[in-house]
């Protein structure tokens, strides 16, 4: 499987919520090449499908594989004589910002770092004092006219971040937040290539998760799917975090427990792991998933929606990690949950309909 | 490039030793003899031409230590504490790349998610002593491989950022690798005195080399070459205006609810840059439109936003210019009769 060598490779391209397209670019070769067809939509989410052999009765039910493939990262909002000022595009740890390394998509790509006071010059107060992101700059080493001529307000920033090898199995590296799903669902297709499929696949990465779900809203309305399972990650235990709010690294995938997510499909999920020995952990979700999910499963009249997630340390910073069996895993447990797919299952899933004995009306 | 090579190379305050070997490398051929001495000071002497009467020795010092890290103890799930070697402010070290000990084994300084931190958490500094290093390894791995004691350095390669205009270049260590390259530079010349380049250790820790290199050298006069403090950065807050009155209509990036089509920005700048109509960008992040709303209805409408900027806006009474007003409308109808060319790629 070559996931986590794809993984490598997205990892560094650049995909800020709603400027996507150099990694959809790779995402849509990619998926294209293990797929039948791939189209992109107005807000740029990759769709790639690939055909099932149909059921019995000739219908082509459709599962719905989701995975967002936008970063977390910074917009320009001032050009400021020779630095350039920034707000955010989703999360950061603004505590995680100072010295790091970045690249602003100007008229070129261009290297710049996050730059730090000296300590030489701080007070004895200013080291217990977090820097607010309006307090911070980013220093391209350009001076003053070059640095207008080149970025403009708007111009979106990457964290700049190799992926790191740690150990034997751990890869820590920036937009793992969720390319490491995207890989798995790359696994995935790698492996359906060798499989039968009665159902159609679509195999989606979504745009602008991190900014409030909004690919996956209109990429499950347009695929309108029988059937949706999100891949996103989830917090790996690490120190400082509680293991009731963290899954193991390297124990499995872990598979969503809750509102929501259809409670039929988990049950499934579950099976389908057991009965092909893939490890996986249950993550409970009372409520608010913050993954695609969330937007998926109000998705027209409603989508059954599960999610499987890769436990990953560190979440939102240039070093995610997580435990590369992991991401392989997932894409094993989509493949086999995939080619067990049948008409039966679809019927499960279906919106039932139960026309009472033509008693309607009468006051029971 | 030696000062490439130089600080890509490691040598916190203590452990200097791989600089050192390259800096021996260096001097080969410009230097007529050096020693190291007890602390591992580098003191290569260029003969002088003869004819000084005085001074008939300079000494010329450059440090090769760098700040950095220590491990100082294994956790029992093999994460590694560590202490700063020099002065580190504790703000830049979260979320970084190191590499640990000869081996130059990878590691990274974790931080919990943001998503699980109490909102008073994110306003809290960590300090050294609630940071850890993983490796990725178990304990056992580590402990074979790692002890306390064991040097750590930032994993930051060398780049060109700028090659003409100001030349920049980024990296790690360029207090004092900048200086060590200078003075090799200077060993390639012969001047009527004798030359001492002293290359010192544990500069960062307490001028320490230095002081026992002088000593020995004894010299007539001496200089420091360091790369030192440049503070020039801003220091204010970003204080911008959002829009201006009077700039033309604005264009939006991204606001609260919405990021816009780039095509579409593309072909609103496009009609304004062949139109001669002004326009600015409104400062990214702030605010929200319908078109919040409309860009994720059904399969996704591309969508964007042209606004007239309003001063005192939301309040009983407000301001704005009418050539911004009347620009909005040039700009608006030359972008729709655009349309109909497509919006590209």
């Amino acid at each position: 499987m070559q996931a986590v060598e794809f993984l490598k490779k997205i990892s560094e391209a650049s995909g800020v919520s709603g400027a996507e397209a150099e990694v959809a670019g790779i995402v849509a070769e990619t998926f294209g090449a293990l797929a039948d067809e791939v189209r992109s939509d107005a807000l740029g989410n990759v769709i790639a499908l690939k055909r099932g052999d149909g059921l019995a009765n000739g219908e082509h039910p459709r599962i719905m594989l989701a995975a967002h493939m936008d970063e977390i990262g910074l917009m320009i909002t001032k050009v400021d004589g020779g630095f350039l000022r920034f707000t955010q595009v989703g999360g950061f740890d603004v505590r995680t910002l100072l010295g790091q390394e970045v690249t602003v998509h100007g008229r070129k790509k261009l290297a710049g770092v996050i730059g730090s006071r000296p300590p030489h010059v701080l007070s004895a107060g200013d080291y217990d004092r977090v820097v607010p992101m309006d307090q911070l700059f980013l220093d391209l080493g350009l001076e003053a006219e070059a640095l207008a001529e080149l970025v403009a307000v708007g111009d979106v920033v990457t964290i700049r971040r190799a992926p790191v090898t740690l150990g034997r199995s751990l890869l820590a590296g920036k937009s793992f937040d969720d390319r490491a799903c995207v890989a798995a669902i790359e696994g995935c297709l790698e492996l359906l290539a060798k499989r039968r499929h009665s159902w159609d696949v679509y195999a989606v990465a979504t745009t602008q998760e991190e900014v409030g779900l909004r690919g996956a809203t209109t990429s499950a309305y347009g695929v309108a799917p029988q059937l949706a399972i999100a891949l996103d990650v989830t917090f790996g235990s690490q120190p400082g975090v509680s293991d009731s709010e963290s899954m193991g690294m390297g124990d499995g995938p872990s598979i969503g427990l809750g509102a929501n997510f259809h409670p039929k499909v988990h049950e499934r999920l579950v099976a389908t792991a057991k009965a092909h020995e893939i490890p996986y952990q249950i993550d409970p979700t009372p409520g608010r998933s913050g993954t695609d999910a969330w937007a998926i499963q109000v998705t027209r009249e409603g989508i059954p929606t599960a999610l499987v997630s890769i436990p990953l340390r560190s979440m939102h910073t240039p070093v995610e990690t997580i435990d590369t069996r992991d991401a392989e895993r997932a894409a094993r447990l989509l493949a086999e949950f995939i080619a067990e797919l049948d008409g039966e299952f679809a019927q499960v899933l279906g919106v039932q309909v139960k026309r009472l004995s033509g008693q309607g009306g009468q006051a029971c | 490039m030696l000062i490439k090579e130089l600080v890509e190379a490691d040598g916190v305050s203590g452990h200097e030793d791989a600089v050192r070997e390259l800096l021996l490398k260096a001097i080969e051929g410009c230097a007529d003899e050096y020693r190291i001495d007890a602390l591992g000071n580098l003191i290569a002497v260029k003969y002088g031409s003869g004819g000084s009467a005085w001074p008939k020795k300079v000494m010329v010092s450059a440090h090769m230590d760098e700040v950095g890290l220590m491990v100082t103890h294994i956790e029992r799930d093999g994460t590694l504490r560590f202490s700063p070697v020099g002065g580190i402010d504790p703000r830049v070290m979260p979320a970084k790349v190191v590499r640990i000990g000869d081996e130059r084994i990878p590691g990274v300084i974790a931080v919990k998610p943001i998503h699980l931190l109490e909102p008073s958490e994110r306003w809290r500094v960590l300090q050294f002593d609630q940071l850890a290093i993983d490796t990725g390894m178990s304990c056992d791995e580590v402990n074979r491989k790692v002890s306390p004691g064991t040097y750590a350095a930032f994993a930051t390669s060398f780049e060109v950022l700028d090659e003409g205009g100001l030349r920049t270049v980024k990296g790690k260590a360029f207090d004092d690798r900048a200086g060590c390259a200078a003075l090799v530079e200077l060993l390639k010349e012969t001047y009527p005195f004798d030359l001492y380049a002293a290359f010192t250790v544990q500069e960062e820790v307490g001028l320490r080399g230095a002081r026992v290199a002088a000593y020995a050298v004894e010299p007539d006069v001496a200089f420091a070459l360091e790369g030192t403090i440049c503070d020039d950065s801003p220091k204010d807050k970003d204080t911008s205006p959002t829009t201006r009155l009077g700039a033309g209509p604005a264009l939006t990036a991204m606001d609260r609810s919405v990021i816009c089509d780039r095509r579409l920005i593309g072909l609103l700048t496009a009609e304004a840059e062949a139109a001669g109509i002004p326009y600015q960008f409104k400062q990214p992040g702030i605010g929200g439109t319908d078109a919040g709303a409309m860009h994720v209805q059904r399969e996704g409408i591309p969508s964007a936003v042209l606004a007239v900027p309003c001063r005192y806006i939301h309040s009983p009474v407000c301001v704005l210019s009418l050539n911004d007003f009347d620009n909005a409308v040039r700009l608006m109808r030359g972008a729709l009769y655009r349309l109909t060319g497509g919006l590209g790629a």
